[in-house]
């Protein structure tokens, strides 16, 4: 509020206290659980499981990172995460740019009809048990590009880009087609660097669903442990959790069938959280620009 | 050029809907299409004669309604308040970290609500017993009744901040003029929020209120699923993890995909009243 600063009145006090105090405790509520997440996954498993671990580890340790960074499959299981999530980015990012261009044409007839084929998938969808089969039939199931494939171009991305690039001034187009520019180069040299702004949104927001992603797994590709991600497997570290009372007896059972004693489920839980997230709070300075920019740019326009 | 693409939209996002014509059959893989048996609507009579359909039904219903009562009750809140702040520093820290939960995915945060409230050293049994509210450690996720209750906290957690970037992007929006001459008038700095910020922001809190509706039956499963346990499972158990359940696991095809159409159908129909009623409001083109 742009009003200028007059004497505070005993109503401005309180609420600035209560304003303050309640966003203070929001900023304390939002981040105790990630620094706690972070302190246990550096402390000795085994006494993490007395308690008491808040913000800074007891024991330290670094055990906890290198029994489960020993392990091949988390290895595996990291680079198919990355690169599913790059070659989404990539592939998605440029294909929905490519309808979107098309879409926008508006000396393209069929565009009314494809626009509605796009945009009737938003409220209809053929639900799971049919799509897997697809997916089966297909030969998608046990194979990388279940990933990739199915979320090729979405509607929602789609009506975003479109949005942006109907706001590009026309007689840019124009021009280029005068100079004899074909379809394709205009696109490539005149449409996609325009859109820089909108793509880098669109690209952030395939990158992190396509990173968080773990039900794809679970439901295709569960069966080949090559195939698996990071957020499946600390999903199966979780499940195995949930389906336990929570008691340090149960928990040394469980920890039994690895390797030694001193690791338990709740620090492995730690820590494979503590890898999942660390990329996500590297790029969070990009999403959190983007991001924004791109919620106004979408919600608001369309 | 976006031929490719349209064949493929037909193919991943068509042929499932052909897929429809498993529930009315009693499916099984491996016989071609004219070898099924068709069964006609017998699938849905046995839904709807299923008790746990009216469980799935009122769970997910609930679960949804809680979620979007204080997602957006909350996220308004937080608006207000982050608007109220005149360090910019302080601002831009706050709502930089209120929506850092957004991007994390959903197996994270069930993590992260587990710890929190587990029974060795979760910070909220530990908080409670050190305000000497309980005397025992608590095993919240596994009460019944109180599961609805943990995935709306988890979902204000997650999404309140991210919720708030559209109300404030209104506020932002409003005419300064207004609280001038309010201020001139003599009107405190909450009678301003209750006399023209939250009235200017009125349309679009109706907006968003009548499209979430139409989300009502498909909102959230990967929670549920990942914070479900066996003893909290009758009131945790929405839509998909009925779908896995019976299809995936039982091998249920028809029954599954009978669930599936269900829920599309009346979604279907709850959005596009939403779009009406949101039309009839005055409010042009939401679809």
């Amino acid at each position: 509020m742009k009003v200028r600063r007059m004497r505070l009145t005993k109503e401005d006090l309180i609420l600035d206290f209560v304003v303050y105090t309640t966003l203070i405790f929001l900023v304390i509520v939002t981040l105790y659980p990630f620094l706690n997440t972070l302190a246990v996954s550096f402390n000795d498993a085994l006494d993490s499981s007395k308690g008491g671990i808040h913000l800074w580890p007891r024991k330290f340790t670094l055990y906890n990172y290198r029994s489960l960074l020993t392990r091949h499959q988390i290895y595996n299981a990291a680079l198919i995460s990355v690169l599913r999530t790059v070659l989404s980015t990539f592939f998605c990012t440029f294909s929905t740019a490519m309808v979107a261009y098309t879409l926008s044409r508006k000396e393209f007839v069929l565009r009314k009809i494809i626009s509605f084929i796009y945009v009737l998938t938003m409220y209809i969808d053929g639900g799971l048990i049919p799509t897997y089969f697809l997916m089966r039939n297909l030969g998608l199931t046990n194979n990388f590009w279940v990933y990739v494939l199915p979320g090729l171009v979405t509607a929602f991305n789609l009506i975003v880009i479109r949005t942006y690039i109907n706001g590009l001034p026309e007689s840019l187009i124009e021009s280029a087609r005068m100079d004899g520019a074909g379809e394709f180069t205009i696109f490539a040299k005149i449409v996609l660097p325009l859109c820089k702004p909108v793509l880098a949104t669109i690209a952030l927001f395939v990158a992190v669903a396509n990173w968080n992603s773990w039900f794809d797994t679970f439901l295709y590709n569960s069966s080949n442990p090559k195939l698996s991600t990071l957020q499946y497997e600390l999903m199966k570290v979780l499940q195995s959790a949930n389906s336990m009372t929570g008691s340090l007896e149960q928990a040394l059972a469980q920890a039994a069938t690895g390797s030694v004693n001193t690791i338990t489920p709740r620090a492995i839980r730690a820590t494979m959280t503590v890898i999942v997230t660390v990329p996500i709070a590297v790029v969070y300075p990009f999403l959190q620009r983007y991001f924004v920019h791109g919620l106004t740019l979408g919600g608001l326009k369309e | 050029m976006s031929v490719p693409f349209v064949i493929h939209v037909i193919i991943f996002k068509y042929v499932p809907i052909w897929g429809w014509t498993l529930a009315f059959q009693n499916y099984w893989p491996g016989k071609s299409f004219f070898d099924q048996v068709w069964v006609g609507f017998d699938n849905f009579k046995w839904l709807f004669r299923d008790p746990v359909f009216y469980q799935v039904l009122r769970n997910t219903l609930a679960m949804s309604i809680i979620q979007l009562v204080f997602g957006m009750v909350s996220s308004i809140v937080l608006a207000l308040l982050i608007n109220e702040v005149r360090l910019v520093f302080f601002k831009k820290s706050a709502q930089t970290i209120s929506y850092l939960p957004h991007f994390i995915s959903w197996v994270v945060a069930a993590n992260l609500v587990r710890d929190a409230l587990s029974t060795d050293g979760g910070i909220v049994n530990e908080l409670l017993m050190s305000l000497r509210i309980i005397k025992e450690p608590i095993m919240f996720l596994g009460i019944p009744k109180l599961f609805w209750w943990i995935i709306g906290a988890s979902h204000v957690w997650k999404e309140v901040g991210w919720g708030a970037i559209i109300y404030l992007a209104a506020i932002a929006s409003v005419d300064p003029n207004l609280y001038e001459a309010a201020t001139i008038d003599g009107a405190g700095r909450l009678r301003r929020i209750w006399h023209i910020t939250l009235p200017s922001i009125k349309p679009i809190i109706v907006i968003l209120l009548i499209m979430n509706m139409g989300y009502l039956l498909s909102s959230g499963f990967e929670q549920q699923y990942l914070l479900q346990n066996g003893r909290v499972i009758d009131y945790a158990r929405v839509f998909t993890i009925y779908e896995l359940d019976y299809g995936i696991k039982m091998m249920r095809y028809s029954f599954a995909t009978a669930v599936g159409i269900f829920r599309s159908v009346v979604s279907l129909v709850l959005v596009f009243g939403a779009n009406y009623l949101a039309k009839r409001m005055g409010q042009e083109r939401l679809l």
